[in-house]
């Protein structure tokens, strides 16, 4: 077996005493995608910034590409885009990526780069004047524009309009594709659905579960959400988790689907997102917390 | 618009050291100019106050020779408004963008970052030197003594402010420098012999040569008006400041 991209083991990181991290360990094969997935303040980005070699670890190891996190010889095979900022404000978008671009000994096109990204427009604007979305596009241009092994994003849709998203995706899907092993950090479910071979959630430091998507919501039981308070006396299995937030169990089949959806014309109900567990479910359930808060 | 397989597939490498010199060097300089305060601190004001300062009369100065007198002194304000003011308020700022924290993630080495903004600093020295040296000319200024002399001058008192600005930059919050550096700037334009001469301070005067701007206009006065070599004082005063700003400014200085 071929050593893992990223090798992380029991890593501690305290800020005042208090963990932020607090024994996550993670291990990312070459060529995947690895999703961390977990609340604002969850320690996903104290997490990464350990792996890039910006923070000192207080316990466990790291492993980068079989170096230590602060080992010079990683730079060139490793792309970082934090979660903001880390451009010079008075440098134009074309002029920024050509210096990070600069740096690299195989780049890639700048200019294609930002085509692809739909910065050909501002390609002349300069860092500050760009929005938010366009800010965080150069951001992740800047990442990969160095033809690196591993990427790490921290975040990287945060802000980002439908169309922008999807071009991220398209993007971290043609990396792994192409052999580069890609970890990032994202609260939005839907992306880590769709891109990560493998999830790991984490909250509050620790890592609550850790698999593959379908792993991670295999299970019984289907759930909506409706009207808080509702009377389930007459729906077999059925229970409120949090006020609005209904799971029925059982095995998944068309018949419960029939029974839950019969039960509540019944009764009047409008049970909305009538579906299985769902990785939102999966969070909500180990930390009694929705995701998004 | 889709990716041909292999468009991506890793190709690390850091680029040759020299191609990354030139870039960063290049991109430092934009940055400069770009920026409409460097640009006044650094050429509008010291070339503004040679014109006023030589043509009114306000200010008394020893002898007759009023051009010989200040240009020493605007060169030294301008070595101090580029390599000190301009590079605390640059850096105190790039870190509060987290711009050299980014940076330290990319193959750029931290002593190549450093040889770039000090490649910089010296290149708009020049663009400096020769305006004042032109518009002191046409002012009627008859310069003496060696250029190696003031050249060495000029490079020491840029390390002494080198060391001292990248010590504030890297250590203070971006508004914190630049309100520093721009006191400081001040104090050290009124009390660093540049607008009159430090002599009308009376006891003062041993002491405030001491600071960097007066060493350095005092040296370059030296030289440039009297014809004289480079006075040891002055020069190892500069020196003390280039070593002790450098020597802290390598052990305090945060990236981020």
């Amino acid at each position: 077996m071929t050593t893992p991209a990223l090798e992380v083991d029991g890593l501690v990181k305290r800020y005042g005493g208090r963990a932020v991290v607090d024994g996550v360990s993670l291990s990312v094969p070459t060529a995947s995608v690895l999703a961390l997935l977990g609340p604002n303040g969850a320690g996903k980005t104290t997490t990464v910034e350990v792996c890039e070699g910006f923070r000192q670890p207080d316990g466990g190891a790291v492993r980068v590409l079989g170096l230590a996190p602060k080992d010079p010889a990683l730079r060139p095979r490793v792309g970082v885009m934090p979660q903001s900022g880390g451009a010079y404000p008075g440098l134009t978008a074309a002029e920024m990526l050509r210096l990070v671009a600069s740096y690299a000994r195989n780049p890639l096109d700048p200019a294609d780069l930002l085509d692809r990204l739909a910065l050909t427009d501002v390609a002349r604007t300069s860092y500050r004047r760009l929005s938010g979305g366009q800010q965080q596009r150069l951001s992740l241009a800047m990442a990969v524009v160095g033809r690196p092994e591993l990427v790490f994003l921290d975040e990287p849709t945060a802000g980002l309009d439908p169309q922008a998203r999807r071009a991220t995706w398209e993007l971290v899907e043609a990396l792994r594709a192409d052999g580069v092993t890609v970890v990032l950090t994202t609260h939005l479910l839907d992306e880590a659905e769709r891109l990560a071979d493998q999830v790991v959630v984490v909250d509050a430091g620790h890592v609550v579960a850790a698999g593959t998507v379908a792993e991670l919501t295999r299970g019984d039981g289907l759930r909506f959400t409706a009207a808080p308070g509702l009377d389930l006396s007459d729906l077999p299995g059925a229970a409120e988790e949090v006020p609005g937030r209904y799971v029925v169990a059982g095995a998944v089949t068309p018949q419960l689907y029939a029974d839950v959806t019969a039960w509540a014309a019944r009764r009047g109900v409008l049970a909305e997102d009538l579906r299985s567990r769902s990785l939102e479910d999966v969070f909500l359930e180990l930390t009694g917390r929705e995701l998004r808060a | 618009m889709t990716w041909s397989p292999g468009a991506l597939a890793p190709a690390p490498g850091a680029a040759p050291t020299g191609q990354m010199l030139k870039a960063q060097t290049r991109a430092e300089l934009t940055l400069m100019l770009r920026n409409g305060e460097q640009v006044l601190l650094t050429l509008v004001i010291p070339l503004g106050l040679l014109v006023v300062l030589t043509l009114i009369p306000f200010v008394h100065v020893p002898g007759d020779d009023r051009v010989g007198f200040f240009v020493p002194g605007v060169i030294a304000l301008a070595v101090m408004s580029s390599a000190f003011t301009g590079q605390a308020i640059g850096v105190g700022f790039e870190r509060q963008y987290g711009v050299l924290k980014r940076l330290g993630a990319t193959p750029l080495p931290r002593s190549v970052l450093l040889l770039a903004k000090t490649l910089a600093v010296l290149a708009v020295e020049l663009v400096q030197l020769a305006l004042i040296c032109v518009v002191g000319l046409l002012l009627g200024w008859d310069p003496h003594g060696s250029p190696l002399a003031v050249i060495a001058l000029v490079v020491l008192g840029t390390a002494a402010f080198s060391g001292l600005g990248l010590l504030l930059g890297g250590t203070l919050r971006g508004l914190t420098t630049l309100a520093a550096a721009n006191l400081l700037w001040f104090v050290l334009l009124v009390l660093g012999g540049v607008l009159f001469p430090l002599s009308q301070l009376g006891a003062a005067e041993p002491v405030l040569r001491l600071l960097p701007t007066a060493a350095l206009s005092d040296g370059l006065r030296e030289v440039l008006q009297a014809g004289h070599a480079v006075p040891v004082r002055d020069v190892l005063a500069l020196a003390a400041w280039a070593v002790g700003g450098l020597a802290l400014a390598s052990r305090l200085f945060r990236w981020e």
